[in-house]
């Protein structure tokens, strides 16, 4: 089994990483350049820094749902599984300090359950993804506004909430870190070490021909379910960040899901499986909340913002379609 | 070659119809014994209207769904078409027709969007739907607030509220749309290209099908049926509904009832008599769990087990037919 995985790898001459990223590179570029222009210390080390903070919890939703696309499916609950585990999150701990540690693991715990679910649905059960954290979705939804009778209640402790708005003050070079990069930052170079190594390859392998990857020995379901329950986890630190950085609300995951989509295709990672890199997917996160806070600082009115949006999402991944066709 | 291809559309037809039985059977049992009446006609016509707005969305999915492609946009289409026929209708009847034209000329011209984006710039459907439902949600968001427009009396009384006994307008309106698309599907030549496209493009290609086109056209069909959707609702709601779309999940549940009736995601198989069977299957669950007063969120939760439990047996028949 070992062996066979190792071969099926050694043939495959695809590296995940660098060609891919030019064009998510350019594009961040660009949107970096504009902003610039119109707000010259945006680079200044501080604010710069808060930016990442800020950008954080989509960043690490995006690096979750990589796993899941690059296997070749889609995670549409991560959305609600952000407002679940927030809202819950404020009424387990009901604004008592002493519970902040025990309820952080719990939330770590259920992202993980949510995702085993998800993973096992979805390979055993033999049901589309697309329908399988659909349902969940509703579920989740449903689940949430029940349990709280439709209105969120108890509240955060400012234990819970300094991981998404505090920060150390007065670090050498940048001066204030948040530690939401910090958390970002663990989460990244995790991601990076998990794409690289059996299970990322097996994974890829999994995603761009299963019955290939069956065939030499992968257990396609069991790399598949271990990419949901991944994507639960990141749905669980964003879920952390989010709530210290906004608090508690219903909508505190609303559309997560289809940003972080948006997101990994951005960064060059095929939809169906099989090609695309983490680092890609975790920088088309930044590049789009790159360009909101270009938006932003250029004051496009909050409607308008969806549709410029779109667009760019239409001509960025358009663009790329017919690289890699020429190719 | 064309038995071959329509065959397994007819074969994937019964199993959702067989769990319509059911789940109408133990509701019926379930809502007497709670003291309620299921097939009373106020719930029939209820179920019959909710059939409707879902059915005529979901028909037109079925169609890029069969191809292969997906709509994520259809329920801000749905929203843009009630806007479109309001406004230019201006409460007025004169403007009856050509309100319901702009209407649905409106939603055709996002489906060739849709379209051309999908094939000439080969933009992956999911994302490509999804960025064009930005571009309307951006458009929706800006101009409008609420409620706009005034759809014409004549509209409302007819499409809106006529029935026939027990049985809304709207509802013989999709049974109609339904066999018109399901004819095209199994009857004619595009239907058959179509099923070819989304079972394998590659091999189609070969064979002589100009996929950019059938898939173009698909996506016309899907946004001509998520139009006349909008048409419907702003006939029921009198006015144009900038949300309505979005708050009815359209997109998504018209997904799920696609899949519910035996149309595979993948493309290649599937057809539109399942999907109606799909869409009656929820409505007739909502109609169930009024009637026993549940809880809305209990209903969301209920709904969403109920879809994957459905799509999990259809795939263990699936794989017991292939002999796994």
């Amino acid at each position: 089994m070992r062996i066979a995985e190792r071969r099926l790898l050694a043939t495959r001459p695809h590296r995940p990483g660098t060609g891919g990223l030019v064009p998510i590179l350019v594009l961040l570029a660009v949107l970096l350049v504009l902003l610039t222009v119109r707000q010259p210390d945006f680079l200044a080390p501080s604010s710069l820094m808060s930016f990442l903070g800020r950008s954080a919890p989509i960043i690490v939703l995006a690096a979750g749902q990589y796993f899941v696309i690059v296997a070749g499916e889609f995670d549409l609950s991560v959305g609600s599984l952000v407002t679940a585990q927030v809202v819950v999150a404020a009424r387990l701990i009901d604004s008592e300090p002493s519970r902040t540690w025990p309820v952080v693991v719990l939330l770590l715990a259920s992202g993980a359950a949510v995702g085993l679910v998800n993973g096992l649905v979805t390979t055993r059960l033999r049901v589309s993804s697309f329908i399988t954290t659909l349902g969940m979705y509703l579920i989740l939804v449903g689940a949430v506004y029940l349990w709280s009778d439709g209105a969120p209640k108890g509240g955060l402790s400012e234990e819970f909430r300094r991981f998404g708005r505090r920060a150390f003050e007065d670090v050498v070079l940048v001066g204030r870190l948040p530690f939401a990069v910090l958390v970002l930052l663990a989460v990244a170079v995790l991601a990076v070490l998990l794409n690289r190594s059996d299970f990322g390859r097996t994974l890829v392998a999994a995603g761009g021909n299963p019955r290939t990857a069956e065939l030499s020995g992968v257990r396609v379901h069991h790399v598949k379910t271990m990419a949901f329950v991944l994507s639960g986890l990141a749905a669980a630190v964003a879920a952390i960040l989010i709530g210290g950085y906004s608090g508690v609300s219903f909508q505190a995951g609303a559309g997560l899901e289809f940003g972080a989509i948006t997101a990994v295709v951005l960064g060059g990672v095929a939809l169906g499986g099989g090609r695309g890199s983490v680092v890609g997917a975790m920088l088309g996160a930044l590049t789009l909340e790159t360009l909101f806070t270009l938006m932003n600082f250029y004051g496009v009115p909050g409607a308008l913002r969806t549709a410029v949006q779109g667009a760019i999402i239409l001509l960025a991944v358009a663009v790329s379609a017919r690289r890699s066709v020429r190719r | 070659m064309s038995t071959a291809l329509t065959l397994p559309a007819r074969r994937a037809t019964p199993g959702v119809f067989v769990a319509l039985a059911l789940t109408l059977a133990v509701g019926w049992l379930v809502v007497t014994v709670d003291g309620g009446q299921l097939f009373n006609q106020s719930t029939t016509v209820s179920l019959l209207h909710v059939a409707a707005g879902l059915g005529l969305v979901a028909v037109g999915q079925t169609v890029v769904v069969i191809g292969g492609s997906l709509d994520l946009s259809v329920a801000y289409v749905v929203s843009l078409s009630t806007l479109v026929a309001a406004e230019a209708m201006q409460g007025g009847d004169a403007a009856l027709l050509p309100g319901v034209g702009l209407a649905l000329l409106a939603s055709a011209a996002v489906g060739l969007l849709n379209g051309l984006l999908v094939t000439k710039a080969g933009i992956n459907a999911f994302i490509a739907t999804v960025g064009v439902g930005l571009l309307l949600k951006g458009y929706l968001d800006n101009g409008y607030d609420g409620p706009a427009g005034r759809t014409s009396p004549a509209l409302v009384q007819s499409l809106g509220y006529q029935r026939v006994g027990p049985v809304p307008v709207s509802f013989l309106l999709l049974l109609a749309v339904a066999a018109a698309v399901g004819i095209v599907l199994t009857r004619t030549r595009f239907g058959h290209h179509l099923l070819a496209v989304g079972g394998d493009p590659q091999v189609a290609r070969l064979s002589g099908v100009r996929n950019d086109r059938v898939l173009v056209i698909a996506h016309v069909l899907c946004s001509l049926c998520a139009g006349l959707a909008g048409v419907y609702l702003a006939a029921r709601l009198g006015s144009g509904a900038p949300r309505v779309g979005t708050e009815g999940l359209y997109d998504l549940e018209s997904i799920a009832a696609v899949v519910l009736g035996g149309t595979a995601l993948a493309g290649g198989r599937g057809g539109v008599a399942g999907t109606v069977g799909g869409v009656l299957l929820l409505a007739s669950i909502d109609a169930i769990l009024n009637q026993l007063e549940v809880d809305a969120f209990v209903k969301q939760v209920i709904r969403g087990v109920i879809i994957i439990a459905a799509v999990a047996v259809h795939a263990r028949r699936a794989v017991r037919k292939a002999g796994w």
